[in-house]
């Protein structure tokens, strides 16, 4: 004891402890890959500064116990989730919280088995898998199914309950899923709630931030929109969002792979002679205004709500 | 007597984390880390009882020892080992293996003379725990 307060440093500089750990690295370039978002990136720089300052806390002697890092990520598809986990990932190994920073990513099916003594060898696979890392569940509220009294979730959800609890230092559990799904998976499972420390939210992207993240997904794949076909753009985010099944950035994502292929197929049906590079890179309005998007969504859900609205 | 087998065997029994550090290195070294357990201690048993399978994908140790202290539960009186198994071509082999656990008294081997044609004597050693049946040894 006497021992470990000799070798104790009497002071603790937090802005070198910032800089070496690499964690402004982590947050600059969340701030700089992520659009929008900004509740979550204030959330994030929180809990960086806690994680940081209770780090320094322990190697002054003032604390010992692992604070509890378990966090539940709530928010529509498309919004992120699983982008912010992985940085999470880097940003608690470089705070030394996990010793590798890898992400797993398991939904219920990974979890929970088919048959009885099926669950829990598999939810401890899977446990394994993700020790000195990130386990990241997506729809986690899946786990519970309180329809069917003999479901194996409840299964995989104690084992999940017991090695949060006694294996705190080898492993982070980030629960995902929508926001109202989730409360109500939280007050059935009470267990949950009071171990995980961290709730953030993750709101929708608005029209602009979606916009830019159109730009930047094009950017990285060497395309680009012309002006007309950009304003074309604008209109469908507009669209997509009042039809069924958006899904914030992954819908965009999606529209933008289909634009690629009926530019591809334009290209090819209609191009003569030579092509160059701006050709081959440039999206048009065209290749956006075919979508059925602007023609009020997919047949089916057409469909659907004209018969509501009779 | 101290069964003396595999690596560290002179050393005092290892911690959790010792056992971390080392099941760490064969990973890193890209091997499959596995635990077994024996009630049979003689050093030509080879074929010691599979604990799960080995743990081909786990990148943490820490998924290691919480096997063996899962094992520790049920086969605490029993030998148990961390073994390192290397794939790659040229060494399919064993690269290392370690006693992690121990039964508390370990009663150690007596040597058997067996006289045979002539005045030739053959020799050999059989553990005293072997005496009784699987399962009843090492109480």
């Amino acid at each position: 004891m006497t021992e470990d307060a000799q070798t104790r440093p009497a002071t603790v500089d937090l802005a070198a402890a910032y800089e070496e750990s690499g964690v402004r690295e982590v947050l600059e370039e969340l701030d700089r890959e992520m659009i929008g978002l900004a509740p979550v990136k204030q959330r994030i720089r929180e809990t960086a500064a806690l994680l940081l300052v209770d780090k320094a806390r322990r190697e002054l002697g003032l604390a010992s116990e692992t604070p509890t890092l378990h966090m539940s990520f709530t928010g529509n598809p498309g919004t992120g989730k699983t982008t912010v986990a992985l940085k999470m990932a880097e940003l608690l190994r470089k705070l030394g919280y996990v010793r590798k920073g890898h992400l797993v990513t398991v939904t219920r099916d990974d979890l929970v088995g088919q048959y009885i003594g099926h669950t829990a060898p598999k939810t401890k696979e899977v446990l394994k898998k993700a020790m000195g890392g990130v386990l990241f569940i997506d729809e986690a509220y899946y786990l519970y199914r309180p329809e069917n009294e003999r479901d194996y979730g409840q299964e995989a959800i104690e084992i999940l309950l017991q090695v949060m609890e006694n294996n705190r230092d080898d492993l982070v559990v980030i629960l995902a899923g929508y926001a109202d799904r989730m409360d109500r998976f939280f007050e059935s499972n009470p267990g949950f709630r009071s171990r995980i420390a961290h709730h953030i939210e993750f709101p929708d992207y608005s029209d602009p931030e979606l916009l830019r993240i159109a730009d930047i997904m094009l950017g990285q794949q060497n395309y680009t929109f012309d002006p007309a076909a950009r304003a074309a753009m604008e209109e469908y985010i507009a669209l997509r969002r009042g039809q069924p099944h958006f899904a914030n950035a992954r819908s965009i994502r999606n529209a933008l792979d289909r634009a690629r292929l009926r530019q591809a197929n334009r290209l090819f049906s209609k191009a003569k002679g030579p092509l160059t590079a701006a050709d081959l890179s440039t999206l048009t309005e065209a290749d956006l205004r075919t979508s059925r998007v602007f023609r009020g969504g997919l047949d089916v859900d057409r469909a659907r709500r004209a018969e509501a609205a009779e | 007597m101290r069964l003396t087998q595999g690596q560290f065997s002179y050393l005092p029994d290892l911690t959790d984390e010792d056992i971390r550090v080392q099941a760490q290195y064969a990973i890193d070294k890209g091997w499959a880390v596995s635990v077994e357990f024996t009630d049979d201690p003689h050093p030509r048993n080879t074929y010691w009882e599979m604990w799960g399978h080995p743990m081909f994908d786990n990148p943490d140790a820490a998924a290691v020892v919480y096997e063996v202290n899962e094992c520790r539960k049920l086969h605490g009186g029993k030998y148990i080992r961390v073994i390192a198994f290397d794939a790659s071509p040229g060494w399919e082999s064993i690269r290392m293996s370690f006693i992690v656990n121990r039964p508390k008294t370990e009663p150690g081997f007596r040597v058997v003379r067996q006289e045979g044609e002539g005045r030739v004597v053959r020799y050999t050693i059989e553990s005293y725990a072997v005496r009784e049946p699987e399962g009843q040894r090492y109480a």
